[in-house]
């Protein structure tokens, strides 16, 4: 909503307060000003000229040489390009030394050897946004109305010496779509009253019952509906104060009639609309639902199929205007028009928005009907309208209006205490002060024993409750004016729970092992959202998606992060590793909520250590991923719980890959991307890996418990097995563990041997063995009695030799 | 005999001096003071010595010996301290080379902002409550007083999946879940952050996915002061002790009275300029008094029950922070963004 400053004074006093000060006052008592905007600014020497003179340049067809006379001594020469400029019109020239929007200087010329002493303008050289510019002037330069002044300041005439203020309303507040409805906020901001346009029609003694009558079917829809008649207008412009008052309010003028129906709506927030009583087709108002496949062409020329949902006016017969949206073009105000037919009308919003909805169609008018207006001010912007058209379009008001009215519609009547005024704000306001407040709102308030009851006005039907009034009262008390204070009361410590903290854990653990945080999208395309998926069902696709690429659920995070290292890749990032932790979605049955699993995912390209001055590069490999969800798998407590078997999965490296068991049960996988998918996304060798965050942070772990740092020496003992190729060295690590008793304490693999000296088929894997007690120091029996089992445990579970 | 023996040890003192080695001083302590030296041979011929001069040249050998061995010693440590420089000057590397760089990897700035948020209210005895991403229609609007119908929940805003569920709008579902679990009783604290999704075009400023943190406080007693100290507390921590803060009336339905927080622009410090478009203000949260019906909805008694609730995203606090200016970034994970926000601040 864009509001005048001078405008606006016509309807409350604002003398001692500027555009801006208003502004911050609006602001901080409820209505966001968005912006505040001097037309006129930086703009400077435009004043109004008559057209003297008017002949064709002699050099250039489309040029005129004009004599303007701009009230000095003797008329300028000024060349002008304009196709609507004309001798005897009046003008705004700018002159030599002017300053145009843009910082735009205007000088002396010579335009094909003739001299220009400045530049007669149109409106969107002066800064009019083209589409504010009435039809006519469109093209061409703007012509005064023929009473103004020769030399008066031009910008002055167009209303731009004026403060415009951008409201950004929020819903409740459609009361301030209207000059009169920001007016009674601003008066109430500052404690002042409310001046009404004054009304002064003289009627005719003819009827307007005589030649209309209106019937209501649709009455939920329109339970107040009113028109009156206006007899022999004469369309012609409207006046400029009220073109450019238009303007400023971002409405494009048209004439007279539609003027003023656009202005009083302005004024009041009532919307308008005017028809032609001779192309109108009957002498019968009828408000109804639209038939099935009704058609009405709209005044923008466009064809609406209409359906039960739509209201309509009609002539008895046929639409003539969608109901509360927009005009038929067949009953259009047009140059020809005689006798008006104003219709000012209240109509629920829940109607309107369904037709501007389906029918695209946001107007001044369904805008102000969605949100509601104030049925109070439905018959006196009818009486206002029908004045001005009498004074500025030379009409006979016809006596009386004609009206339908099944309104319901009645003032709130809410009460409310002191004591919880204050309770709510946390504040100390007295009654007087509160009534004080509910009188600037001019909301009628009688005060008993702390005890408020409170009338508010049809206009602000967004106060419905008593919080509502402890809002009016908040904010003109204002907000900065309520006490700091913190809650009271029963205070409980804040913490994370288990799983928060396990999860921020992981976070630090990757971070530390130098794996970068992603986020990505969560919603991925059909050919991706089952790619990688732990668990597939079906998949969930929105209703209404904006993009292919965005219309599924993801299954699954994998491909999300293939797309991150694509996305870097690309942008010479070589060397990349990334994890995320999120949710995946999986089905249940419709309008059932899905199962969302939080996830762990990561992936990794290029090199992982690189020193390149000392020769070291160090390519990502399978087990520098598998040694970063170790660490994950560590610092959660769950080495001894996880164990990995070789695992074929679409999409990944059928020797390199493997499935991560916790506690003997799948939660996920690690290995190489396949080369083949590697090579659709221009990946280089890329490992990944996906988990069930879940799984992994619902295992309870032990509290640490402090073990005893040895006090006796350790024995290691190295020995290097034989086997076939097939035998995993996790396998054989896990039986050595288990034969080496209790007495052996670590198990680690050093070497791993598969080359031309060893038989085919077969392998050999060296073992370091560390054995120790912790009450005395070991003998070189004792560690021969466990020695000896684990050789014959590796011989007889998995025939491994010793290596000679 | 005497003589003979001053004569040595000039001899020998003269020679350590000039040896150029250990090895030649190993030669010359065994030529001197080895059994078959020229001290030793001098001592021998003691017999033919009076009994009055024996102790005197007995003494003066042994003082001759000691002289020469000190000598030797101090040449000797002086040889090895020479090697020992030697040595690790030779050593010496180019100490300007970079040093080996560490692995090392970091949050994504938005969890970095929602931490640091999750922290500051944890440390005034919050909890952090979580909900699903997939909602119900009911917990999404019609908890919230937003009945169906309502302009404010437009099918065209929102990613719907059936008829009665969607992907959440707003991180609020999860406030009236936990109201719900609560059973009508006070106190509730919570925080919730979380992603949502908004039908969207992908632009600078807009992403069809992004991220809410929202608090809830619910107790008898809890009043718009309580809500206002509380969101100074949060602003001047998140965004320095010297920013100030204003609050303004604003609209949401789930709120009443409601409120909009702006804090004065770091740009230009209040004066206006572009980044605040000239108000010397930068809107930073929304917030309000829970509405009663949402209390009630809930299962609360909103006569005995009231609270506040705030909720704010952090793209556009980390926006406003590290002066990021496209939303999008959060989003492709380019590396290059992501390690910017590696250290403390």
């Amino acid at each position: 909503m864009f509001v005048s400053y001078n405008w606006l004074r016509e309807y409350v006093d604002l003398s001692g307060i500027d555009a801006y000060e208003l502004a911050e006052k609006i602001t901080k008592s409820g209505i966001e000003v968005e912006g505040v905007e001097k037309k006129s600014e930086g703009l400077k020497g435009v004043v109004v000229g008559h057209v003297v003179e008017r002949e064709k340049h002699p050099e250039a067809d489309k040029l005129n040489i004009c004599q303007v006379d701009l009230g000095g001594e003797a008329p300028l020469q000024i060349i002008c390009g304009a196709p609507n400029v004309d001798k005897g019109q009046k003008v705004a020239v700018a002159t030599v030394g002017a300053v145009l929007p843009g910082n735009f200087k205007i000088k002396k010329a010579k335009l094909r050897g003739e001299e220009s002493n400045g530049m007669i303008c149109s409106l969107q050289e002066l800064g009019f946004e083209a589409k504010l510019i009435a039809k006519e002037y469109a093209t061409g330069i703007f012509v005064f109305p023929n009473e103004t002044e020769v030399g008066t300041d031009a910008l002055e005439a167009l209303g731009m010496e004026d403060y415009i203020l951008e409201l950004g309303l929020t819903p409740n507040r459609a009361d301030a779509m209207s000059m009169l409805g920001v007016a009674y906020e601003v008066a109430a901001i500052l404690g002042r009253e409310v001046k009404w346009p004054e009304i002064n029609t003289v009627e005719a003694a003819e009827k307007a019952s005589e030649i209309i009558s209106v019937s209501v079917d649709a009455k939920e829809d329109a339970p107040l509906y009113t028109v009156k008649v206006i007899k022999d207008v004469k369309i012609a412009p409207s006046p400029l104060w009220m073109q450019t008052k238009l303007m400023a309010s971002g409405i494009r003028p048209h004439n007279n009639i539609v003027d003023i129906t656009n202005y009083v709506m302005l004024e009041y927030g009532q919307p308008l609309h005017a028809f032609d009583y001779d192309r109108f087709g009957s002498k019968e108002v009828v408000v109804r639902r639209a038939k099935e496949k009704e058609i009405l062409v709209t005044l923008d020329d466009a064809e609406r199929k209409l359906t039960p949902e739509h209201v309509v006016i009609t002539n008895g017969e046929e639409p003539v205007g969608m109901a509360g949206v927009m005009g038929g073009a067949n009953s259009e105000v047009n140059s020809d028009t005689t006798t008006v037919l104003l219709e000012s009308a209240y109509f629920a919003g829940a109607a309107i928005r369904k037709a501007s909805k389906d029918h695209g169609l946001r107007s001044e008018a369904s805008s102000r009907y969605e949100k509601g207006i104030d049925p109070a001010r439905t018959r006196e912007a009818a009486e206002r309208a029908a004045s001005l058209m009498a004074q500025y379009a030379g009409g006979t008001v016809l006596k009386g209006t004609v009206v339908a009215d099944s309104l319901t519609i009645e003032p709130a009547v809410l009460s409310i205490t002191l004591d919880k005024i204050n309770k709510i704000i946390g504040a100390e306001l007295t009654a007087d002060e509160v009534v004080s407040i509910f009188e600037r709102l001019k909301f009628e308030v009688k005060s008993e024993n702390g005890e408020f009851t409170v009338t508010v006005p049809t206009r602000r039907g967004d106060i419905t409750i008593e919080e509502d009034l402890i809002e009016e009262v908040a904010r003109l008390y204002g907000y900065d004016n309520i006490p700091t204070t913190l809650p009271v009361g029963a205070q409980a410590p804040g913490k994370l729970t288990a799983y928060q903290q396990k999860r921020r854990q992981v976070k630090r653990t990757l971070e530390g092992a130098g794996v970068y945080q992603a986020i990505t999208y969560s919603l991925t395309s059909e050919e991706k959202v089952s790619e990688y998926a732990l668990e597939k069902r079906d998949p969930i696709r929105l209703a209404m998606p904006m993009s292919e690429d965005r219309s599924y659920l993801r299954q699954s995070i994998v491909p999300q992060l293939l797309e991150v290292l694509k996305y870097n890749l690309a942008r010479q990032n070589d060397s990349i590793a990334v994890y995320e932790i999120g949710s995946v979605f999986l089905s249940n049955r419709k309008e059932e909520l899905p199962d969302e699993k939080e996830h762990l995912a990561g992936a990794l390209t290029g090199l992982w250590l690189s020193h390149p001055w000392q020769g070291e590069k160090k390519p990502v490999d399978f087990y520098v991923a598998k040694g970063v969800i170790e660490a994950v798998f560590d610092t959660l407590g769950l080495t001894q719980n996880i164990s990995y078997q070789q695992a074929k999965i679409h999409g990944m490296h059928p020797g390199r890959t493997a499935e991560v068991l916790l506690n003997n049960e799948s939660i996920g996988f690690i290995g190489q991307v396949h080369p083949t998918v590697q090579k659709e996304l221009d990946l280089k060798e890329t490992f990944v890996f996906e988990l069930s965050f879940e799984k992994l942070a619902s295992v309870d772990v032990e509290p640490i418990n402090y073990q005893a740092i040895p006090r006796y020496p350790s024995i290691t003992r190295d020995i290097a097995l034989v086997v076939d190729k097939e035998v995993a060295g996790g396998k054989l690590e896990s039986i050595i563990t288990d034969a080496g008793g209790k007495l052996l304490k670590e198990v680690q693999i050093f070497d791993l041997y598969e080359g031309e000296r060893m038989e085919p088929g077969k392998k050999s894997l060296a073992f370091s063995l560390k054995y120790y007690d912790p009450e005395r120091t070991l003998t070189e029996e004792d560690i021969a009695k466990a020695h000896e089992k684990v050789l014959k445990a590796v011989k007889e579970e998995a025939g491994a030799e010793l290596r000679g | 005999m005497q003589e003979r023996l001053q004569e040595l040890q000039a001899e020998a003192i003269g020679k350590v001096e000039a040896a150029a080695d250990l090895k030649e001083l190993n030669d010359i302590r065994v030529a001197y003071l080895g059994k078959k030296g020229p001290i030793t041979e001098v001592l021998r011929g003691m017999g033919k010595l009076s009994a009055e001069e024996r102790p005197k040249i007995g003494a003066l050998a042994n003082d001759v010996r000691e002289a020469i061995a000190v000598t030797l010693e101090a040449k000797q440590v002086q040889f090895e301290n020479e090697a020992v420089a030697a040595k690790l000057a030779s050593e010496t590397i180019d100490v300007t080379l970079p040093g080996r760089q560490v692995n090392k990897g970091n949050h994504h700035p938005l969890t970095r902002i929602i931490e640091e948020i999750e922290d500051l209210f944890i440390g005034m005895g919050y909890e952090i409550a979580e909900g699903p991403e997939v909602e119900q229609d009911y917990y999404n609007f019609e908890a919230l007083n937003l009945p169906k119908g309502h302009p404010a929940r437009d099918m065209q805003d929102s990613f719907y999946i059936t008829e009665e569920t969607l992907l959440r709008t707003q991180t609020s579902p999860v406030q009236a879940r936990t109201m719900e679990k609560h059973k009508g009783k006070g106190p509730v604290k919570i925080i919730c952050p979380g992603k949502v999704y908004r039908r969207d075009n992908d632009d600078a400023t807009h992403s069809h996915q992004f991220t809410q943190i929202e608090g809830l406080v619910i107790d008898e007693n809890i009043r718009m002061s309580d809500l206002k100290g509380t969101l100074e507390v949060f602003a001047k921590k998140m965004f320095g002790q010297d920013r100030e803060i204003r609050l303004r009336p604003s609209f949401f339905p789930f709120t009443e009275p409601s409120v909009e927080m702006d804090i004065s622009c770091k740009i230009c410090g209040g004066k206006g300029c572009s980044v605040c478009k000239g108000t010397g203000w930068i809107e930073i949260l929304g917030a309000g008094m829970v509405h009663p019906r949402v209390l009630e909805m809930s299962g609360f008694d909103s006569k005995k029950y009231s609270g506040f609730a705030f909720g704010m995203g952090p793209e556009r606090i980390a926006m406003l922070k590290y002066g990021v200016d496209d939303i999008r970034h959060f989003y492709t994970n380019d590396i290059r963004f992501i390690k910017q926000f590696h250290r403390h601040e």
